[in-house]
Order: structure tokens, then sequence, then C-alpha cells
């Protein structure tokens, strides 16, 4: 625990978990999807969907839809924004099993028709956790420098990454690996402590096997 | 790097020096940052606080209707000339109600330690400076003799209300005020500790059933009862009046009460004072709208 976890975060209230900590989780789901958002399909779990309403859970995921951070004063206006910006957004409920309360799935759809799967937890104190991408189950929080890589499961993509960061001279944090069936879809999740330069980013996206590469800077703590 | 109150205290008295300065190169060491840097970003949090207090709106209600408004009838009744409490206490409970209903609002707030005990400290600081006609850089090293306590509270018990109950926020927020106050009023080490384990102390079982699971009732009133426990606390430890049970002692007392409070009055809504009949109407009232 840090000392600017118990004085702060600023944020906009009223609840870390429900308003500071959904809006986290959107505007990471918007940064994974990486390109403007046409469409959002939010879907609610637990108890973002009891006490959501009240805890302005909805307003607050758009708001990190739209880029704003859990600080932003305009977080409250979130849904007449995302109006006027032409976002379609659709709220349900979401069927997960064994999800943690405080959940929801965002399907996003961009301005390319690329398309997005996400479901993020909220896990106290306005920290998240992002614990599917595309039905694959990961974790990791968004408050670092986050490479993610899809690619498909055969040898030699980790080290890949992991010699494209050491010349690069950036140092991982966490490195996580996952797949959805041996030689099927893989997803490396790569928190890193410094930024990773863009040339590094570009030559990844070209190397043969990898799918798709996202990367954002990470939202402070 | 300190574990526990003893800690601090033992650092401080072997290095000769105040209680904020070990929390303040605790801070350095574990986020590699400057002295300056870190003085610098709890500035930034004290001057979030200020402009939270200074942004409120009594005309605003939350969206259950539950909260708001409050705020301006302390203020009213304060400049009645019928204040029981004294200006100085006045101003704190109209303050930490304030920053309670501007959270329940929707508007922007520092979480300390959360969301919803977010009034007790900056009443007590804003407050105080303007009372005492203390100095900003004073206002921020009690901030770190605040957050110093907060952080041994958060890593040896909890400051989240759903694993101990209230006790771990209005109870964590009041022990960091009573601290802060007690050093900005001249206390010494010895009276710092005692005045946040007097308040800790005085919160002890506080359950967590806020009404319809928001962050509303008992949570924004609670708020200015928090800050009226961390004067009185203060006000205790600087009279020379001293804890029996030593700061670490109770915040371990609070982990393990926490521990054995029932889930259903651990933020679940589903106990005390949420399952009222009282707190039953304001719902079907609203399913009705």
């Amino acid at each position: 625990m840090e000392l600017f976890d118990i004085i702060g975060p600023v944020m906009v209230g009223p609840s870390s978990s429900h308003t500071a900590g959904a809006a986290r989780i959107g505007f990471i789901a918007g940064k994974l999807l990486g390109e403007k958002i046409n469409e959002a399909k939010i879907l609610l779990y637990g108890s973002f969907m009891d006490t959501g309403k009240g805890h302005g859970t909805d307003k607050a995921l758009v708001a990190g839809l739209l880029g704003m951070t859990p600080d932003d004063y305009r977080l409250s206006k979130s849904l007449e924004m995302a109006a006027e910006e032409g976002m379609k957004i659709e709220f349900g409920e979401a069927k997960l099993v064994d999800a943690h309360p405080n959940s929801v799935q965002m399907i996003l759809t961009g301005e390319s028709g690329s398309t997005i799967d996400i479901v993020g937890e909220s896990i106290g104190g306005g920290k998240i956790n992002i614990a599917k991408i595309d039905g694959i189950a990961t974790n990791f929080s968004g408050e670092f420098p986050t490479l993610i890589v899809h690619n498909l499961d055969q040898p030699g993509h980790v080290s890949e990454v992991t010699s494209m960061l050491s010349h690069k001279l950036v140092n991982i944090a966490t490195m996580q690996l996952y797949r959805d069936s041996r030689g099927g879809m893989a997803v490396m999740v790569v928190e890193c402590d410094q930024e990773i330069p863009e040339d590094g980013i570009n030559w990844l996206k070209k190397s043969e096997g990898v799918l798709k590469v996202t990367y954002f800077e990470g939202i402070r703590g | 790097m300190y574990k526990s109150i003893a800690d601090i205290l033992q650092q401080a008295k072997e290095q000769k020096k105040q209680f904020w300065e070990i929390v303040l190169e605790a801070d350095m060491e574990s986020r590699n940052v400057s002295a300056e840097e870190s003085l610098q970003d709890m500035e930034q949090m004290y001057d979030a606080m200020k402009d939270a207090d200074s942004k409120y709106d009594g005309k605003l209600k939350s969206a259950s209707g539950m909260s708001g408004g409050n705020g301006s009838l302390l203020d009213e009744y304060n400049a009645s000339g019928k204040n029981l409490c004294g200006d100085f206490l006045g101003t704190v409970m109209a303050r930490a109600i304030k920053m309670g209903e501007s959270n329940a609002c929707m508007k922007r707030i520092v979480a300390a330690p959360t969301a919803g005990s977010c009034g007790v400290l900056p009443a007590i600081l804003i407050s105080y400076e303007e009372y005492g006609n203390c100095s900003k850089e004073e206002m921020i090293r009690a901030l770190y003799v605040a957050a110093g306590i907060g952080k041994v509270i958060g890593e040896n018990a909890s400051i989240s209300g759903a694993y101990g109950g209230c006790q771990a926020e209005i109870g964590t927020a009041s022990a960091m005020a009573a601290g802060a106050l007690a050093y900005l009023q001249g206390g010494d080490n010895s009276a710092v500790v005692n005045a946040l384990a007097l308040a800790l102390k005085n919160m002890l079982g506080l359950s967590c059933d806020p009404v319809g699971g928001l962050v509303e009732v008992p949570c924004v009133k609670r708020n200015s009862h928090g800050a009226v426990n961390a004067v009185a606390s203060a006000q205790l430890a600087l009279a020379g009046i001293k804890s029996v049970i030593s700061p670490d002692d109770v915040i371990d007392s609070m982990r393990r009460i926490g521990n054995e409070m029932a889930p259903d009055i651990k933020e679940t809504g589903k106990g005390g004072l949420a399952t009222t009949e009282s707190a039953r109407k304001i719902f079907c009232q609203q399913e009705k709208q």
C-alpha cells in the first residue's frame, strides 16, 4: 500500500469501487480497442447491476469509454456526451459465472469495425482487474504501461517480445501468458516499469504469427 | 520504512525527527521520488480538497434523493448566533457534511482514506488553516501525519467497509484527522499517537450498513460525527490524557473486531439500518416513481 492510496485518489464520487473503478475499467477498455468507439454493449453483473444506478456506475463506465479518467469533473455528464459523439450504448445484465461481485462485460465496436469483448472487475479502492479479453482469462490492473499481444500459440513469440523490450531498455514488471487451446489463440500481457517506444510496438505488429498488438501507457492507481 | 505506529515513534526518536518526516522519507524511498516531488504530490491533494470544499452546491440532490442540502442548513444554523459548538467545531461539522454530500452528488473529491469518509480530514484541516492562521507548509506536514496513520491502519487492519465495517472507513479517517490536529495544535509525537488511539477506540465496532448499498445513509452525516470525534480525541490527548491501550493494539483490535463482524453489516446492505422500515419506504417510493 502506498501513501497516496490513503490520501487519494482524487475522484468523482460517490464510490471508489462503483464509480472510480468503473471509470477506470471503461478507460482501459477504450484503450484496448484502440480506436473511436461506435457501439458499446455494457453488461453489468452483481453489485454493479444491483446498486450501479445510485452509484453512477453507468455514467462512470461510459465516461471511461470516452477517455475520461476517474477525476474528470465531466463524468456525471457522460451519457449526454456519448450521445453527442454518436456513440451507441446499450445496457443489460451480464451472464457471467463465478465472477467478482463488481464486474462488467463490455463489448465494443470501433469505427473500423474491429471489436473487443472484455470483462473488468472493480476490486476496491478504485483498483481494478481486467479479467477477460475476447473470452481468454487475463489478470492485470492497467496501472503500468501495458502491452497486450494476441498471437498464434506457437514457439518464439515470447522471446520476440522480451528481446524487443530488453533492446529498448524496458523492464518487465509482470508477464502473463494465456491461450484458449494448444496451437490456438494466445494472449500475452506484459506490464512494464517504463513506457515502450512506438517503433518497438510497430516492429512487433509486423512479426509473423502476431495477430494484434495493443499498448497503453497505464493510468495511475 | 515502518510497519507500525511504534516503528514511526522509534525512528523519530532515534533520528530526532518529527512524525511527518519519517512518513515523508518512507514515501520517498517507496516510490523512488525526491522530497520535493512527494511534497508536491501531497500539496496537490490538499489543493484538490480545498477545491472540492469551495465547490459545494447546496442545491444538488443525489440520484437516490437521500442526500444534499444539509451542509447549507448547518451554515445557516452556525450563522444564527445560536451555535452550540463554537465557531471551529461548527465549521468543521458543516464542511464534513458538505464534502460527503458533494461525493454523493457525483462531484470531485479526494478519497481520504475512502470516498465514503472523504469529509473528515479536509473538514478539520481546511477549518484549522482558516482559524489557526497556519501556513500551508504546516497543513501539508499534517497531511503526512494523517497519511502515515492511515497507512499503518490500512496495512495492519483495513480501510474498507466491506472488510472491516465503518470503523475501518470513518474510524480510520477520524484517527488520521485526530493525529493531524494534535500535531497542528503543537502536540508532540506522543500527543499525536494518543489522539489517534483515542479516536479509533471510540469507533470500534461501527457497522457499515448503508441504505440501498449507497454511500449516503448513514455515511454522509457520519463524516461530521467522525470529525467531531477527531477534535474531541485531539483535545484529550493535548491535555496529556493517554490511551491505556497502545495505538498498535487498538489497530489490531479493529482488525479482529472487523473479522468477527457479521457480513450483513459489512457493506452488503443486508442488515442494520439498510433493512429498516424507513429504508424500505424510501426505495418503495422510488420504484413507484
